[in-house]
């Protein structure tokens, strides 16, 4: 376990609770400290409870806590909202000179500290400074020497003038100097130590959108939606920098369309949303699909359903990313498990989407997107990032996928499934798509062998992907233990740090933590699933996995079932055999 | 580009499947005949197609195309046009697809200007679901789904573009074989979003908005003194409820595509085979 702080900010939305809160993160970052941040709060501008949380420690932290050493309470509510996290010891700082704080009761064993926020805020130049004066206070209970907070603060305000900046400084110390003087007396066990380390802090979304920059990504269209907006809002101002172009679309429907025309176009494309986004979007993810466009579209998760709750946590998306859609396509399906995946897992989405010419759903939730957390730089190596484009044919070579007619032909049943492409712009290389079923040339076909051969190309892509990429999970804990965890999403960092409780209460466990979903690795051992969903997704997935028992007769030609046909499909499965025209697959 | 282009190198070797006398075979003959005329080859050519009897036209000519799903056309255009500017790029679609499932889309791409073609071939029916009204059908018009009329009024596709910041707008009929050209040609040419709404009647299933109809009742206002730049002139006649224009309404010539504005002109298809060089600059700005 490491030896952590757990320290929060909390008031009413539209106090500045983020801002502030990201200071004291970046402070303890630069100074060679990890930290994981978390947030709670609500769908609004102003009013409603919001807190902002840091967990920080010499050692990596990989999760939040349940429990509270030093809140800074600018609302009496805050104290409430953390009643359960708050334990004794625990260092409680508010302004009691103002009004609605004058009453404020400190439940026994915990240290009220009561600092005039507000004034000394107006002695160092505004009371808008009150926050940082605040955190002045917080630095002398935790033993943080003050002026590392100097350095973001300059981030912070820097584009505001010196003078400002100077006047936070001034405030922060302030709040120091009040504590110093005021509670000489009380003596506070925390001490936090600083170290050489050099570390970066950037949450989950921030990491999608860098992943995407660095695999060549050039085109990003979305609609905002919590919590995914960081991702476009990442990208913008980015993006630019290398050529490539964020586009705010008037509704999700267009944002994947806009999205589609540019992965026409040969451009690395993508879309960010979230379920209510994917719903959406869903219209246009068969047309993605089937015309075979190498696509990623980002789904970072909240609960559910309809407008649900909308900055809280859930998983319950995982069914509509992997069945979701009229008809049958297939799509991968990836969910980075750590912030520092989201990067990675990113840079694999867009190789995945091209190398098989389809949509890849990149699955993300709430707590990686809002959560923060240290990395060394090195963990994001530019150079290991590598871009595989997949079969792009260009005018060199293009007369080997022409007909006789010297037709180009995007749909070609190749042995692996996956067609020639050609960019817009390749002289000969002119050739239409659809969402209706197509024929090689990507043309209108209602042709039941060629409808079975497109479906059966499709799905060989599939098969062709397990064989040439490792889809494997990540494991943790004891190789040997009984008990097996599985899980998949953000849950990796808490369940790691859970693993260690219990190691100490001498439990040993293993735990697998699965980023592919589809395809996806075996995983038929007997197990527990931890999911953020109340009906056990990922536990259906599993055991659609262990359980193989149903001999199956399909029939995908667009013909419907003749009875002595189905007859003779029946026989034929009893025995064990393929025959005629109709596909079995006895398993 | 090559210079001898000419415009059945923009039609494929599929047969139209129209009814014999659609409106749709003049339509596409325009907007073939324009593309070639206009420099451009089947290499170099983008056309996105809606859903609908119009949505077909990808299928019957020659060059890079993607037949979208119904109404978001309009957003693939966009989506090719800003991914590689160098790209021609010429939306088809139906009045179902572009004023009724598209309509939103609609007004933000005449808001976004980007430089592309949008033909709107208009027959104020559905006539592959064979026969319901359409946004652009008359309100007493007695269709399978609206046995007494739609009792609502047509939507008006130039006011809708005109009050969404409309940079050019054309009428067209696709009998006209020669005006129809040129006009679908004015809207290549124009520096940004080329409106082009074309009548292009229903021989199955509209027995009011025919080929005599519309002969009879265009005004074409390349026999008037109209100024297509006269935006107030324009107004007036876009809300005119009693005659049908054909000709240019109104362009701006001082229009400059989106993509320029945003300084868009790379093609985006072209990427390393690494991050770029700089990405590490990315990873710093976390400190």
């Amino acid at each position: 376990m490491p030896e952590d702080l757990n320290w929060a900010i909390g008031g009413e939305a539209g106090d500045g609770i983020d801002s502030t809160g990201k200071i004291f993160a970046q402070a303890l970052s630069r100074a060679g400290r990890h930290v994981f941040t978390s947030k709670d709060f609500a769908s609004r501008i102003r009013g409603g409870y919001t807190a902002y949380k840091v967990r920080t420690s010499v050692d990596r932290v990989e999760s939040v806590v349940d429990r509270l050493d030093v809140l800074i309470a600018l609302t009496e509510r805050t104290i409430d909202e953390n009643m359960d996290e708050l334990h004794e010891g625990s260092v409680i700082i508010y302004d009691g000179e103002r009004s609605t704080m004058q009453d404020v009761e400190v439940p026994d064993g915990m240290y009220g500290l009561s600092v005039p926020l507000k004034r000394l805020a107006e002695d160092a130049g505004g009371a808008i400074m009150r926050n940082v004066v605040a955190l002045g206070a917080a630095c002398e209970v935790a033993n943080f020497p003050i002026e590392n907070l100097d350095e973001s603060l300059q981030k912070r305000f820097g584009d505001k003038g010196e003078a400002i900046v100077e006047n936070n400084k001034k405030a922060a110390r302030l709040g120091q100097e009040y504590v110093a003087e005021e509670y000489a007396d009380l003596e506070f066990d925390y001490d936090i130590e600083t170290t050489d380390e050099d570390y970066v802090l950037l949450n989950g979304d921030e990491a999608i959108g860098m992943g995407a920059i660095a695999a060549g990504c050039r085109f990003y269209a979305g609609y905002p939606i919590t919590p995914a907006t960081d991702v476009m809002e990442y990208l913008t101002g980015r993006i630019e920098r290398y050529g490539g172009k964020v586009v705010q679309a008037e509704d999700e429907l267009a944002a994947i369309n806009l999205a589609l025309g540019a992965a026409r176009a040969g451009a690395r494309s993508m879309t960010a949303t979230s379920g209510p986004g994917i719903d959406l979007m869903t219209e246009t993810f068969g047309l993605v699909a089937t015309t075979e466009t190498p696509m990623v579209i980002c789904d970072v998760m909240r609960s559910g359903p309809s407008t649900g709750m909308p900055t809280k946590q859930e998983q319950g998306d995982l069914n509509m990313v992997l069945y979701g859609g009229h008809g049958e396509i297939p799509r991968f399906v990836v969910a980075p498990t750590s912030i520092s995946e989201c990067f990675w897992k990113t840079v694999e989405a867009f190789n995945y989407a091209e190398k098989y010419q389809t949509p890849v759903y990149l699955v993300a939730d709430l707590a990686l997107a809002v959560t923060e957390q240290t990395f060394t730089p090195d963990t994001f190596d530019m150079d290991e990032v590598e871009i595989e484009r997949g079969k792009v044919v260009d005018e060199d070579d293009i007369d080997a996928w022409l007909n006789e007619k010297e037709q180009f032909q995007p749909h070609f049943p190749t042995a692996d499934g996956v067609s020639p492409r050609t960019f817009p712009g390749t002289t000969d290389g002119a050739h239409m798509t659809t969402g209706l079923e197509h024929d090689a040339l990507g043309r209108r076909t209602e042709d039941t062998s060629v409808r079975e051969e497109q479906v059966e190309k499709r799905q060989r892509k599939v098969e062709t992907a397990r064989e040439q990429e490792d889809w494997d999970y990540r494991e943790f804990g004891e190789p040997d233990a009984d008990t097996l965890v599985l899980s998949w999403g953000s849950n990796e960092g808490a369940i790691r740090e859970a693993l260690d409780i219990l190691a100490d209460e001498g439990v040993d466990v293993r735990f697998i933590s699965v980023p592919y979903l589809f395809p996806r690795p075996d995983l038929t051992e007997e197990v527990e699933a931890a999911e953020c969903n109340a009906t056990g997704q990922f536990a259906d997935v599993v055991e659609h996995d262990v359980l193989q028992r149903v001999q199956r007769v399909n029939k995908y030609d667009g013909v419907r079932y003749k009875a002595d046909e189905l007859a003779g499909e029946i026989t034929a499965a009893l025995r064990g055999e393929e025959s005629g025209t109709q596909e079995v697959e006895a398993e | 580009m090559s210079s001898d282009v000419r415009f059945t190198d923009f039609k494929s070797d599929k047969q139209p499947t129209w009814c014999p006398g659609c409106g749709d075979f003049g339509t596409m003959n325009g907007m073939m005949k324009a593309l070639a005329e206009t420099g451009n080859d089947p290499d170099n050519t983008f056309v996105v197609a809606g859903i609908g009897c119009s949505g077909k036209i990808g299928t019957y000519m020659h060059s890079y195309a993607l037949h979208g799903v119904h109404g978001r056309a309009l957003p693939l255009g966009i989506g090719v046009k800003l991914a590689n500017p160098d790209l021609e790029v010429m939306v088809a679609g139906g009045d179902g697809d572009g004023f009724s499932i598209g309509a939103g889309h609609f007004v933000h791409a005449v808001r976004r200007n980007v430089d592309m073609t949008y033909v709107v071939m208009d027959n104020r029916i559905y006539g592959l679901t064979k026969g319901q009204a359409s946004p652009t059908s008359r309100e007493d018009f007695e269709t399978s789904t609206s046995p007494e009329g739609t009792n609502m009024p047509p939507v008006n596709p130039q006011a809708l573009a005109l009050a969404s910041g409309a940079t050019f707008i054309a009428q067209s009929f696709s009998s006209n074989s020669q005006q129809h050209a040129e006009l679908v040609k004015r809207a290549i040419e124009h520096d940004g979003f080329g409106f082009v709404n074309v009548y292009s009647p229903c021989v199955t299933f509209n027995d009011v908005d025919t080929y005599d109809y519309f002969r009879d009742s265009l005004v074409n206002l390349e026999e008037s003194d109209h100024d297509p730049h006269d935006r107030d002139a324009a107004k007036q006649k876009i809300l005119e409820g009693d005659k049908e224009y054909m000709g240019v309404l109104y362009q701006d010539d001082e229009s400059v595509p989106w993509e320029e504005r945003e300084g868009l002109d790379q093609d985006m298809s072209d990427i390393p085979d690494g991050a770029p060089d700089d990405a590490m600059d990315l990873v710093r700005e976390f400190y």
